[in-house]
């Protein structure tokens, strides 16, 4: 009776049982009514205790709910839902593999000679890979003390309403497209870093990395520059998280002992920052690994050279962008081969990067 | 005479404190220097020194000075309290400064190309290097407009934004009501994590590969182009939607299921309602982070110069990619100028709405905040 009634509400938001129709009743069902009216105040207080939300399991719900079909079917509609959503992505990860080794699988069948450079697919991806590598690590060098800083800034010098405004500044940074930042690097970059690249290759020219200096800047450091401004926002996000979550009392210990600003950012804010900055810089690694449309547009691509101020060099994804529209066949194949290598490298370096962010929000949990 | 030594060794024992009193220390000469910097710079700028030089010259003689005044006013700790504070604010402005240079390099390179009707109201079809030629020599009008890659930018967000939306929800209300420990939901978070770092092009590829198995080798079409931007946009939704679920107050749920609401429906009528304005906003960033997106839509949807409203049917082209191919390969290689103007109005319109999705996020928040007390 009492169940029956609760049900009717069911195409009303907040059901409120009246006083006839509630848990009182002493009905046959009662007995469902009583778990219900005691299973209520004890799940709040053990969430209580418990800390983190957690919303009541299936099971304790499926007593509340004893014996009755209808709503059983709603729920079970909709968890199969969710758990399927959540299955899903799991599929789509397994998916993105499996699909690219489907079509990258020609090319570890292919004679040498079929491949492009004509010494089979591990001599044609290595420079691709090395490419990338340099180009990625000279963008994370670069940006991670920037990044830092300014995370530093956000978290512990601005005043507060100018923190907001920043970071949305830091948010817009993230959300410019990469094309755009590629027109940006070519058309306004790179002719400005002209004069620097002759710079370095008249002083520095003895070094392998500046031998000769190109004349329309569209080099791979200008490259790396654009990326580490790509992937400053990540780093800077990731860091200011960690930073925000500094221990308040340890912060103000140091300074009641006296500590300046700048000391207790030392002493407390750093240590305590500094596994979640690195994973933050592993985070833009991976990003600036996967980069495409900067490096396309703004890199005059050639084969590897350890000259950074020159054209030469390529990047696996400005590899696939630039020659993708025209592949077919075994060049096709090639190239989803060269993107399934990027995929695993990512991968590895993601896995890593959240590995130790993740240890470090639980670390910074206990206190 | 012991005591000190005690105390002394005590102090030591912290790291990177010295046994040195800090001196009461004004802010005056900071802003002092910074405004002098600042006049130092413009006026080396108007004397001829390039802009860059002048810029970092005087920030470097602006953080060295504050150095030594401090040090001199204060001692070494307050001199090192106050460099560390220019040189954040300097990495500070170095942020500023490529976004103030890109938006400025874009408004003005394509702003007044984007806001001309016949720009928003053509398509590419027919338009060679002749037309550009023309344009360039006998100063005829700019023809050839992104027409078609709005409407492919809009047709394929859009179909993107309905495969993930549903799916990031669902996998948000599993981590969050359904099971918010254990092992599965562990992993899948820990996957999600891993997935935002997936590369465009890979997304691209995987489409690519993914309709190349289904529909044969060299498919290319909206849906395909949906599906890799869905890949890397579910994440970016679970996340945020995750966040958002997580902070509706456990009462509300509590209360609903006390009253004998069934648990779907305390979900669909309690806690999303209440988690609206945070779902909303999360989807719209999640939007503004796909809609420029060029590599995967390269890949997997090609281009074309018309128009194509059938996701189904072959290449549309976006506004990303259409920006991306006339400022790669311009119509005409000998007049690229009118190419390079299209791609920057292109530019335009795409940071237009990039902007205008952040803003509007941001007001979603802050405006329909739910009222998490109780």
């Amino acid at each position: 009776m009492a169940a029956d009634s609760l049900g009717g509400h069911r195409g009303r938001p907040y059901p409120s049982p009246s006083i006839t129709e509630g848990p009182m009743s002493t009905d046959s069902t009662s007995a469902d009514a009583v778990t219900l009216g005691s299973e209520g105040p004890l799940r709040g207080a053990t969430t209580q205790a418990g800390g983190p939300a957690e919303p009541p399991s299936g099971e304790s719900r499926a007593t509340v709910s004893g014996g009755r079909a209808r709503r059983r079917l709603g729920d079970t509609i909709f968890k199969g839902l969710s758990i399927s959503s959540a299955l899903l992505i799991l599929v789509i990860l397994a998916g993105v593999a499996i699909f690219l080794i489907n079509r990258a699988w020609p090319v570890f069948g292919a004679a040498p000679e079929e491949i492009s450079g004509g010494q089979g697919f591990f001599s044609y991806v290595w420079p691709l890979v090395v490419g990338t590598v340099i180009a990625s690590v000279i963008a994370m060098v670069l940006a991670a003390p920037v990044a830092v800083g300014i995370a530093l800034f956000i978290s512990h010098y601005s005043p507060k309403r100018l923190s907001a405004a920043l970071g949305f500044v830091i948010d817009l940074l993230a959300a410019v497209p990469s094309v755009i930042y590629g027109m940006w690097g070519w058309t306004v970059l790179a002719p400005l870093m002209v004069p620097s690249f002759v710079w370095l290759s008249e002083n520095l020219g003895f070094l392998p990395f500046f031998e000769t200096a190109s004349r329309t800047g569209r080099t791979l450091l200008t490259a790396s520059i654009v990326l580490a401004v790509m992937i400053l926002p990540i780093i800077t996000s990731v860091s200011r998280e960690v930073f925000l979550q500094t221990p308040r009392l340890q912060e103000e210990a140091a300074l009641a002992l006296g500590a300046t600003k700048w000391e207790m950012i030392r002493t407390v804010v750093w240590p305590f920052g500094k596994p979640g900055v690195i994973g933050g810089t592993m985070l833009g690694l991976g990003r600036a690994l996967g980069e495409t449309m900067a490096v396309a547009i703004i890199l005059s691509v050639g084969g590897f050279s350890w000259n950074i101020i020159n054209a030469g060099n390529s990047t696996i994804p400005s590899e696939i962008a630039l020659n993708f529209p025209e592949a077919s066949g075994i060049r096709l194949a090639e190239l989803v081969a060269a993107g399934l290598v990027l995929f695993v490298i990512t991968f590895v370096v993601n896995v890593v990067a959240r590995y130790i962010v993740n240890r470090r929000a639980e670390f910074s949990g206990a206190n | 005479m012991s005591t000190q030594a005690l105390r002394r060794r005590r102090l030591d024992d912290i790291e990177g404190v010295e046994l040195n009193p800090v001196r009461a220390s004004s802010n005056r000469a900071f802003q002092v220097l910074a405004a002098l910097a600042v006049i130092a710079a413009a006026v080396l700028r108007l004397a001829g020194v390039n802009l860059a030089l002048a810029a970092v010259g005087s920030y470097l003689a602006f953080v060295v000075l504050v150095h030594l005044v401090y040090r001199v006013r204060n001692g070494g700790r307050v001199a090192a309290d106050k460099t560390a504070k220019a040189v954040l604010y300097g990495t500070f402005i170095v942020a500023i400064v490529p976004l103030v240079s890109l938006l400025w390099t874009v408004i003005a390179s394509g702003g007044a190309t984007a806001v001309n009707p016949d720009y928003l109201l053509t398509s590419m079809r027919g338009v060679t290097g002749v037309h550009d030629r023309a344009t360039v020599e006998e100063g005829a009008p700019l023809i050839g407009g992104a027409y078609h890659a709005i409407i492919g930018t809009l047709i394929i967000t859009g179909l993107a934004a309905l495969i993930s939306v549903p799916i990031g929800l669902f996998t948000a209300v599993f981590l969050v009501e359904y099971r918010s420990k254990g092992r599965l939901a562990t992993a899948i978070r820990f996957l999600v994590d891993v997935m935002t770092g997936i590369p465009s092009i890979v997304a691209g590829l995987f489409a690519f590969a993914l309709w190349a198995v289904l529909f044969g080798v060299g498919t290319k079409n909206g849906f395909s182009g949906a599906v890799a931007l869905s890949v890397l946009m579910i994440p970016t939704v679970v996340r945020s939607a995750e966040e958002m679920l997580r902070i509706v107050p456990n009462e509300l749920r509590e209360a609903a299921l006390a009253l004998g609401v069934p648990k779907w429906r305390t979900i669909v009528r309690v806690v999303l309602p209440t988690a609206a304005s945070g779902l909303a906003a999360g989807v719209t960033l999640a939007i503004a982070r796909v809609v420029g997106e060029t590599a995967p839509l390269l890949v997997a949807v090609g281009v074309t110069q018309g128009i194509n409203v059938n996701p189904g049917d072959g290449p549309m082209n976006t506004l990303a990619v259409y920006a991306y191919n006339l400022f790669k390969y311009p119509r005409n290689p000998g007049y690229p100028d009118p190419s390079l103007d299209r791609a920057w109005a292109a530019a335009f319109l795409l940071i237009l709405v990039v902007v205008l999705l952040n803003l509007s996020a941001r007001l979603i928040a802050r405006f329909f905040a739910p009222k998490t007390t109780g």
